[in-house]
């Protein structure tokens, strides 16, 4: 066997100083947000009400169970067990799809009523109500995005896992995409009580 | 043969995440309840308070950070510092203008 060179800890460590700066990335959305509430609090209010609660409550249960999916797939890869293991992929993989999925048919419906950035309901509406539904179809796009590259990098992982080049002896690629994926969790967990549930 | 910087970590039951993705989904359940009884300001910081455990939860069981060498966590507590003073600097901006 060839002497390699490999630091396991220093690959996640990588992995999370990117997500740190991917929750600066996010941050500044969550300020401007903070900002914008304090200075319209009823058109938040108002605004946050024409949001779906039931879209966003089925998407939050979707995103902490992938998250439970793909760490489940970590214990399982290090238990030997690789066949559930890329169970637990695809079934994240396919959660990762429903949110999406669910995700076009709420912004369809928003759509069609009239709001989306620069739409003259919206501008009728007052700059609070443009604000927040500016914000929040950018900060939803952005999540969307990482939902979608999250889930690519976890199929192309299974796929790996699959033709034996991640293995139970070797899976800092499995790791660092869960860890990728969980990142895309956080997010939601702090946009969805923002977004939809003022009162 | 060759030798590496190999620590794994030991394997996190199911059990355990399967328990705390029960406690994620009733505190999502908590979240929402109480977003619709009005508390004036306190529902924004009960919101942010629910949401920050139930982010600690994550971070420190599905992200193995409980594992983790101590590295990991200042890293996470100079990434929350830094946030505070971005925070706290805007605040003091539009507050007082």
């Amino acid at each position: 066997m060839s002497i390699e060179h490999r630091d396991d800890t220093g690959a996640r460590f990588g992995m999370w100083l990117f997500l740190y700066t991917e929750v600066i990335l996010f941050s500044g959305l969550f300020i401007l947000y903070a900002v914008a509430l304090m200075k319209y609090p009823e058109q938040y209010s108002q605004a946050s009400h024409k949001l779906n609660i039931y879209f966003g409550s089925i998407n939050t249960v979707v995103l902490l169970t992938s998250s439970l999916t793909v760490a489940l797939a970590i214990s399982a890869i290090q238990m030997k067990r690789i066949k559930q293991c890329l169970t637990l992929c695809w079934v994240t993989v396919a959660l990762a799809i429903v949110f999406l999925i669910n995700k076009y048919f709420e912004w369809s419906a928003e759509i069609s009523h009239g709001i989306y950035p620069g739409s003259e309901t919206l501008a009728e509406m007052g700059a609070g109500v443009t604000s927040f539904f500016n914000l929040y179809y950018f900060t939803a796009g952005l999540h969307g995005l990482h939902v979608f590259i999250g889930a690519t990098l976890i199929a192309v992982v299974a796929i790996m896992t699959a033709k034996g080049k991640v293995t139970s002896e070797r899976y800092t690629l499995l790791e660092n995409s869960a860890l990728y994926w969980h990142l895309v969790d956080l997010v939601w967990i702090f946009v969805f009580p923002l977004y939809y549930l003022i009162l | 043969m060759s030798e590496h910087n190999h620590e794994t970590h030991e394997p996190v039951p199911y059990r355990t995440f399967i328990l705390i993705w029960v406690a994620l989904i009733i505190l999502t359940g908590v979240t929402i309840a109480v977003s619709r009884v009005d508390l004036k300001e306190l529902n924004i910081w009960v919101a942010l308070g629910v949401a920050s455990f139930k982010s600690s939860l994550v971070l420190f069981f599905f992200m193995h950070l409980r594992q983790e060498s101590r590295l990991f966590r200042v890293g996470l507590l100079i990434l929350l510092v830094i946030l505070a003073i971005f925070l706290g600097l805007t605040f003091v901006d539009v507050l007082y203008r």
